[in-house]
């Protein structure tokens, strides 16, 4: 009989578990749409923040996000896919093959400020480039890396042989294989896992602490040359994105409003990694339909 | 590649001008043979960039990280074993970043001791209970909960847990246990996906061989599946702990930043990475309290290679059975 309660005991146990799971989820997604969605507005997205009055918005820290988003995705896509395309199709068992697969994983695990704190080390200080969005992006890249190379892998890895065979036996180079076969069947996989991977770099915080500031110049939003100091596009001008603004406002804010900015902040940046999530499902499906209908 | 290059050269060489393969670039593209090595070219130095990478960042880390003992002269040994941080004091500054790595390790097996049973409970629950709609369920929430960035967490913590605290505990609600929690929440989610990936994995004869000789479900997960999950599911909890241990921000709003070490699990304390996170902005290039700190962010690091080492060795010793 014992063994029967236990069982019992134990389940509810269990089932408890999955609840508190899902119950912290609905916590966390509720506080949000309470507290953060009731103080956004559209003054709040499109003006600027403010550092001692109340009222300030996100426009600049939004935008930062945005464009760190970009260059980070636009440095580490080509850099990730083709260690990605080594990993699964070059490399050949022994020290060398070991030896990356062990820094790939050595990268994905270092804690983000470490990275942070390299970035700080060489990007701002020994090449000089302060606290920029440069700085910030390299650093970005580093941090994600790992995560391109290994959904490329993966990718690859899941395609069957002969798609690769039929192209060898054409006579076709293995680079010119993997550029005209391999690459595009594996495309819909790699797309996915960059759009999953960029709602993580959007709310990256630590990293670019150090690395992209803590502040953003006054932004000139019809001054589109990237030579100049107060353009959007300049890559060479501190820039603190909407994860660090969320951090920056509770510790160091002096604002009487900061509740509501932090609140307002923390939704619109879940709103974006949720929507990145929903975008990344999408597509994947949407290629994959298209991709086996054709067939 | 040779017979292709035997053929186009015999079929063309006698009259190129009327070959419309040739016309469309489309010869060219199959026997242009450097692209091989322009394709490889990328591939590699792709490859060279990643091991760069780890190699710079573990070299400058480390040669910056000695400098306090090296040009500055602090002690090892005190630097290691100290509880003073008091870097800003005129006379007899001393820096010892006991205090941070007792924060870090508490905080880090806190969080671990918290989410460790939840994890466990909903990887059986999504794999061994309620195989279908558990999955469908839970799945999901996993996903959204890994995706939310570290500062919301850290935001929701501040504005809900420490309250929670100030209410039931007294003092500030700033402290350890809170930053133990909200840090326990946030490698939820992981720990949850790789233990159900392990149990997913054990397979299904034993647990039939369970049943067939009359034990109860539960008396099935705790005899049998979870023992040959095992190590892998320690991998997890580790996993877990190496993320607990790097994370910065969200720990550094709750934990009340106190530069000594805490007496009980309510006080206010420090991290690693908060005192980091802290101070790296204010502190001049090149000053003492500069160097510490780096010093500092060598610990994270060399404690990150021991994570990574031990997680390794786990993965190794289950692949290797």
């Amino acid at each position: 009989m014992s063994s029967k309660v236990t069982n019992r005991i134990a389940l509810s146990f269990i089932v408890l578990c999955a609840l508190i799971m899902a119950g912290t989820l609905a916590a966390l997604l509720g506080y949000l749409l309470v507290k953060g969605v009731t103080s956004l507005s559209w003054s709040f997205l499109t003006s600027e923040s403010s550092s001692f009055m109340a009222g300030g918005g996100i426009k600049d820290q939004l935008w930062n996000s945005f464009y760190v988003l970009i260059i980070t995705m636009l440095l580490t896509v080509p850099i990730g896919v083709c260690g990605g395309i080594y990993l699964a199709e070059y490399a050949r068992p022994g020290k060398l093959t070991s030896y990356i697969r062990s820094c790939v994983e050595v990268l994905a695990s270092l804690p983000s400020i470490v990275v942070g704190m390299f970035g700080m080390l060489i990007f701002v200080n020994y090449f000089g480039w302060k606290y920029s969005v440069l700085s910030g992006a390299l650093v970005l890249t580093v941090f994600n890396l790992p995560v391109i190379v290994r959904v490329t892998e993966d990718g690859f890895r899941s395609l069957p042989l002969h798609q690769k065979e039929g192209g060898l036996a054409l006579g076709l180079t293995h680079w010119h294989t993997i550029k005209t076969i391999l690459l595009p069947a594996a495309f819909p996989s790699i797309l996915t896992g960059i759009i999953l991977s960029a709602g993580r770099v959007f709310g990256e915080s630590a990293a670019l602490l150090f690395t992209a500031g803590l502040s953003t110049p006054n932004l000139n939003f019809t001054n589109w040359n990237p030579a100049s100091s107060d353009s959007p596009l300049n890559l060479f001008r501190s820039a603190e994105t909407l994860s660090v603004h969320i951090w920056a406002v509770n510790t160091s804010g002096i604002i009487p409003d900061i509740q509501r900015v932090a609140n307002g902040s923390a939704a619109v940046l879940v709103i974006c990694v949720l929507l990145f999530n929903l975008i990344a499902r999408t597509v994947g499906k949407m290629i994959n339909k298209k991709l086996s209908g054709k067939q | 590649m040779g017979i292709n290059k035997t053929v186009t050269r015999r079929s063309f060489e006698n009259k190129p001008e009327s070959s419309l393969l040739k016309d469309k670039g489309l010869i060219k593209r199959f026997t242009d043979r450097n692209s091989e090595g322009r394709g490889k070219l990328y591939i590699y130095s792709s490859a060279i960039l990643m091991i760069a990478a780890v190699v710079s960042i573990t070299l400058f880390l480390t040669l910056q990280g000695l400098r306090s003992f090296t040009v500055d002269h602090l002690n090892i040994w005190d630097f290691l074993t100290g509880s003073e941080w008091y870097p800003d004091r005129a006379e007899n500054p001393s820096y010892g970043a006991w205090p941070f790595v007792f924060g870090s390790i508490s905080v880090t097996l806190l969080a671990a001791l918290i989410t460790t049973p939840v994890a466990i409970g909903c990887a059986i629950f999504m794999t061994e209970v309620a195989k279908k709609w558990g999955q469908r369920i839970l799945q999901p929430v996993i996903e959204i909960l890994v995706g939310i960035p570290s500062v919301v967490y850290g935001l929701i913590g501040l504005s809900v847990i420490v309250p929670f605290m100030r209410h039931h505990f007294g003092g500030t609600g700033l402290s350890l246990l809170s930053g133990s929690i909200v840090v326990g929440i946030m490698i939820l989610p992981t720990v949850t996906s790789i233990a159900a990936d392990s149990i997913r994995a054990v397979p299904d004869s034993l647990r039939e061989a369970s049943y067939a000789i009359g034990a109860t479900q539960w008396q099935t997960i705790w005899r049998v599946v979870i023992p040959a999950a095992g190590s892998s599911l320690i991998t997890a909890i580790v996993l877990g702990m190496s993320r607990a241990f790097g994370e910065a921000l969200a720990v550094q709003m709750v934990i009340g930043n106190a530069r000594h070490v805490p007496h009980s699990i309510f006080d206010p304390a420090a991290t690693l990475t908060t005192i980091i996170t802290l101070s790296m902005g204010n502190s001049t290039t090149g000053s003492v309290l500069n160097d510490a700190l780096w010093s500092l962010g060598l610990i994270l690091l060399v404690i990150s290679y021991i994570f990574i080492v031990i997680i390794r060795f786990l993965s190794g010793r289950r692949n290797a059975r």
